[in-house]
């Protein structure tokens, strides 16, 4: 045992006293989560929308302010050319552009139905959908109001009245949604890359001989690497949950401790992954291009960005080997959600197995031999 | 001379890299307390030799005892009991003098205490007393020679081995690199060294020649120099190295 501590202390002694690295370590991190959490967001604001108005009527007016005096609009022009729009969403100066036909309110009051026409830039698939979503409601809206009025006696309320509430993020709040797995995401991305650099680093300068001829044990090496950076990955997510609540105000709904004990144990997975990718490659190229490769699509299929419910159903199969999504799930769980132990113990169990595995694959695949 | 024990003894060692014969049935024994001299061109074999005496390549067939241990069933055993200092510079170019020999020290063992007048005697010796709390990639090469020499002997193990440690070092420093191999020597360490230098072949007590894989000589370099009808080892090695072609 005694041997681990003398390995730990030649491995902090060596990160704190590369320059360059360390503040890739504790200032990285920081910057990344007030960075990310702002512009990681699929919220639309501010959707530019011009208004090809072809009736100058009081109606038309009335349609066309309801867009002005929605939130997520902001009208940038009003003009009676259609070309002269499109070539607005061309130019990337609009977003969506609103047709109102000529003898729009004429054909409202006499025939009872009239047209509009919604032109929405679709390069963004998704933002296109929730644009179109965002001009449907308002005109829904508008038609409400005008079979109200004119029919007073059917329509004096809808129907069916919609209320909706949303829980555990009440404000549907993106940054309240996205900081605790932005979390997990830079706090992986350090650990991963620190630990499948290390040992690799040892082979190109050619130290790893050296130690290889010491009777150093398998087990003392993978604990005396792993450990440092398990310490320093645990002190950036301590940062980060700092800056979470001081910052953006988000406060751990469930038991913090038990976030930390999870994110602890997945801490040992990430940096037995990167071990292992370590005792695989030569050359820190090599091992930056594996570790690379992974972090893309455990990202992506993790679940930060796109619901893992919408993806087809081989990559919800495939994300049973991916660690972020198992973490993003559990720590959005504890934070927004204030889950226990009972909620979690299933993913939790997965995740410990996984980490016990990793760890115990990557001290089976190290090898004293040169 | 005939009572002498042995500590290292290899029979018929054979290393395969596909079709690439690198050790080709090598036999040969070392005496406890003498420095061999291993000599070969680049390629020769030498250090896939050397990999195997200390455990950190398997050969493909034979058998090699060093310090009376079996190293292909016990390679760990033999770690102890030995020393290694690479072609490579090996030592923490970012960590200090002390650092570096605080954590070898700690890897076998030692005790705080022991590290500590180790360390004040090798630094004492190479008189770089004033250095201790210098970063190594700051020190001259020649002088880093010295220290992972002196950090390889910390444990005070049974045989050391050096594989062409004097590679790029001025001559000077090579003349005190080998004061500090004959001093390790007259301690008891046997010393097991390959090099490039023929002048170098002289200071050993037996060298042992490799050509393509073979052993194709092996005795005092007087010997083999009267062997051989030659001046210097210089020439034997050049006649060697004819033969085989």
């Amino acid at each position: 045992m005694r041997t681990i501590l003398y390995i730990l202390q030649k491995e902090f002694i060596q990160i704190f006293r590369d320059k360059t690295i360390l503040p890739v370590i504790f200032i990285m991190p920081i910057f990344q989560l007030l960075v990310l959490a702002y512009t990681a967001t699929f919220e639309i604001k501010n959707i530019r929308f011009i208004v090809v108005d072809h009736d100058h009527s009081s109606e038309s007016g009335k349609l066309s302010d309801k867009f002005s005096g929605s939130a997520f609009f902001t009208r940038i022009g009003q003009t009676d050319s259609y070309n002269q729009a499109i070539q607005a969403i061309k130019k990337n100066e609009a977003d969506q552009i609103l047709v109102i036909e000529p003898d729009f309110e004429k054909n409202l009051m006499k025939e009872n139905h009239a047209q509009v026409q919604v032109v929405t830039n679709a390069i963004n698939g998704s933002a296109a959908s929730l644009m179109n979503a965002y001009a449907i409601s308002i005109i829904n809206n508008f038609n409400k109001e005008i079979l109200i009025k004119k029919f007073p006696l059917h329509f004096k309320e809808m129907p069916i009245k919609l209320n909706s509430s949303f829980w555990y993020n009440p404000e549907l709040n993106y940054i309240t949604y996205m900081v605790p797995g932005i979390l997990v995401l830079l706090v992986t991305i350090i650990g991963m890359f620190l630990s499948a650099m290390n040992v690799v680093k040892e082979k190109e300068l050619g130290t790893i001989e050296q130690l290889n001829v010491t009777p150093i044990r398998k087990f003392e090496f993978i604990a005396g690497k792993l450990i440092p950076f398990w310490v320093i990955a645990m002190i950036d997510l301590l940062f980060g949950l700092l800056i979470a609540r001081l910052w953006f105000g988000i406060i751990v709904v469930g038991n913090p401790f038990l976030l930390l004990f999870v994110a602890g144990v997945y801490l040992v997975l990430v940096l037995g992954l990167g071990l292992f990718v370590s005792t695989l490659t030569n050359t820190m190229q090599q091992s930056m291009f594996i570790s690379w490769f992974f972090m893309v699509v455990f990202i992506l299929m993790s679940g930060l960005f796109t619901p893992i419910e919408s993806m087809p159903v081989w990559a919800q199969k495939l994300n049973m080997i991916n660690p972020l999504a198992y973490f993003i799930k559990i720590n959005r769980m504890i934070m927004l959600k204030g889950s226990g132990f009972i909620d979690i113990q299933r993913d939790f169990l997965i995740l410990s197995l996984y980490a016990a595995g990793m760890v115990i694959f990557s001290t089976l695949r190290y090898r004293k031999t040169a | 001379m005939k009572t002498r024990d042995t500590v290292i003894e290899v029979k018929d060692l054979v290393k395969k890299f596909g079709h690439f014969v690198a050790n080709d049935h090598l036999t040969f024994h070392v005496y406890k307390g003498e420095i061999l001299g291993f000599l070969g061109a680049n390629g020769a074999g030498k250090t896939t030799a050397i990999k195997i005496l200390i455990g950190l390549s398997k050969p493909t067939s034979g058998k090699v005892k060093v310090a009376g241990i079996d190293v292909n069933k016990n390679p760990e055993k033999v770690k102890r009991r030995i020393g290694y200092m690479s072609q490579r510079f090996s030592l923490y170019d970012d960590m200090t003098v002390k650092e570096n020999f605080r954590f070898y020290g700690g890897v076998y063992g030692l005790s705080r205490k022991q590290i500590r007048e180790r360390m004040r005697f090798y630094l004492k010796k190479l008189e770089m007393e004033s250095y201790e709390d210098m970063l190594l990639r700051n020190i001259p090469l020649g002088w880093k020679q010295k220290l992972a020499f002196s950090v390889a002997n910390i444990h005070s193990p049974d045989i050391i081995f050096l594989d062409e440690p004097t590679g790029g070092v001025d001559p000077i420093t090579r003349r005190q690199f080998w004061e500090m191999i004959y001093e390790v020597s007259d301690s008891g360490t046997t010393v097991f060294v390959t090099t490039h230098y023929m002048d170098e072949a002289e200071y050993c007590e037996r060298v042992c020649i490799m050509s393509e894989g073979k052993i194709e000589a092996m005795d005092t370099p007087e010997a083999l120099k009267e062997e051989y009808n030659a001046k210097n080892m210089n020439e034997v090695f050049i006649k060697i190295a004819r033969n085989v072609e």
